[in-house]
């Protein structure tokens, strides 16, 4: 599968891996949904860290549509609500 | 549900939504073009605007430092004459810019990986748009508008994926930047009212100026003597007066009176 993190690029994660990112991302998103500033950090910077680790990155010239996206290394707890909620974060 | 997907979904249906809007899907694939064309723009301005943010903040650290420098010498010289007091406050002013120094530091870094960061978001982007044109010359080459349809959907899919990526992190960088020069602004401020440099400005340098006045005092009693020996002194005294003027002559006495007390201070 193809996994992008925002401002870093698109990488390809061996499908084999997916129950262990869908672990961190359950952990993100309970963070997110209870509004959990300390346990938001490190679930992100776990998450992403997986994907870095476990991914290799694109060609620069590849077109390919992300199967999942994952939030900027420095987002905040309020940039991943506005960034799932749609409003006006995506330019364009 | 999940915030990987949560996020997919968002970019997927902003790219649908382009999808959808046009009749003939060849012209998606010009307009989708035309925007690329104008996000490349929009980038390479954007790592522009950093870059003239980082220099900017590059130049007051070093208007900083110079005065952190000259404060320095101000404490030594200070020292030097005795005047602790004096020196101390050199000292507590710099490190009073030490502190701005080191935010600006920190500024600087920041500002530094966001231009990083734009600028390979840059070449990715200018990568997948010149890719992109040769998919679209291709397919509109060899396909109707009704083959053509299936073709383009990963293409314009693709690329507006990383134009909302590249686009979000332009806002952001610039966001960012656009709170830096209001900071540096109040710095440039602070300057220019004379709250940070008038340390060491030269009209308004109280240190140096208190500095300057003790050597011109010392200068002041050192002529005295000079004087005083010349007019009231022993024939002895008359002749170094006049080794004084015609300094070039060497004679063991003379450096002891030169007025190197005035200079060592």
């Amino acid at each position: 599968m193809i996994v992008r993190i925002l401002g870093e690029g698109q990488l390809r994660v061996d499908d084999s891996a997916t129950d262990e990112l869908n672990v961190l991302d359950a952990a993100l998103g309970k963070a997110v949904d209870a509004g959990d500033e300390q346990a938001f950090r490190p679930a992100l910077a776990a998450l992403l860290g997986r994907v870095r680790t476990l991914g290799t990155p694109l060609p620069e010239d590849a077109i390919e549509p992300s199967d999942l996206i994952l939030p900027y290394a420095d987002a905040g707890l309020e940039d991943v609500r506005e960034l799932i909620s749609g409003e006006g974060l995506i330019p364009g | 549900m999940s915030v990987m997907k949560r996020v997919s979904l968002i970019f997927k249906s902003k790219a649908n939504k382009a999808l959808d809007k046009m009749e003939d899907p060849r012209e998606t694939l010009d307009y989708s073009y035309q925007r690329q064309l104008e996000m490349l723009t929009q980038v390479r301005r954007g790592v522009a605007d950093v870059a003239t943010s980082r220099k900017r903040v590059e130049l007051q650290m070093n208007a900083l430092q110079q005065q952190q420098t000259k404060l320095e010498g101000q404490a030594k010289q200070a020292l030097g004459a005795g005047r602790e007091d004096l020196a101390r406050e050199a000292l507590s002013r710099r490190a009073a810019l030490q502190s701005q120094y080191t935010d600006l530091e920190t500024q600087y870094h920041s500002l530094q990986a966001d231009e990083e960061k734009l600028t390979a978001a840059s070449q990715r982007l200018q990568a997948k748009v010149e890719a992109f044109r040769t998919q679209k010359e291709t397919i509109k080459a060899t396909y109707t508008a009704a083959e053509a349809q299936s073709r383009i959907g990963e293409a314009v899919t693709g690329i507006s994926e990383e134009m909302g990526d590249v686009g979000m992190a332009v806002q952001r960088a610039q966001d960012k930047t656009a709170q830096m020069q209001a900071r540096a602004g109040a710095i440039d401020e602070l300057m220019a009212s004379g709250a940070l440099d008038d340390v060491t400005g030269p009209p308004r340098d109280d240190i140096q100026a208190e500095l300057d006045q003790m050597r011109g005092g010392q200068d002041v009693e050192l002529e005295l003597e000079r004087l005083k020996g010349e007019i009231g002194g022993a024939p002895k005294r008359e002749i170094e007066g006049g080794q004084v003027d015609g300094a070039a002559q060497a004679s063991p006495a003379t450096p002891a009176e030169q007025p190197q007390a005035g200079e060592s201070s």
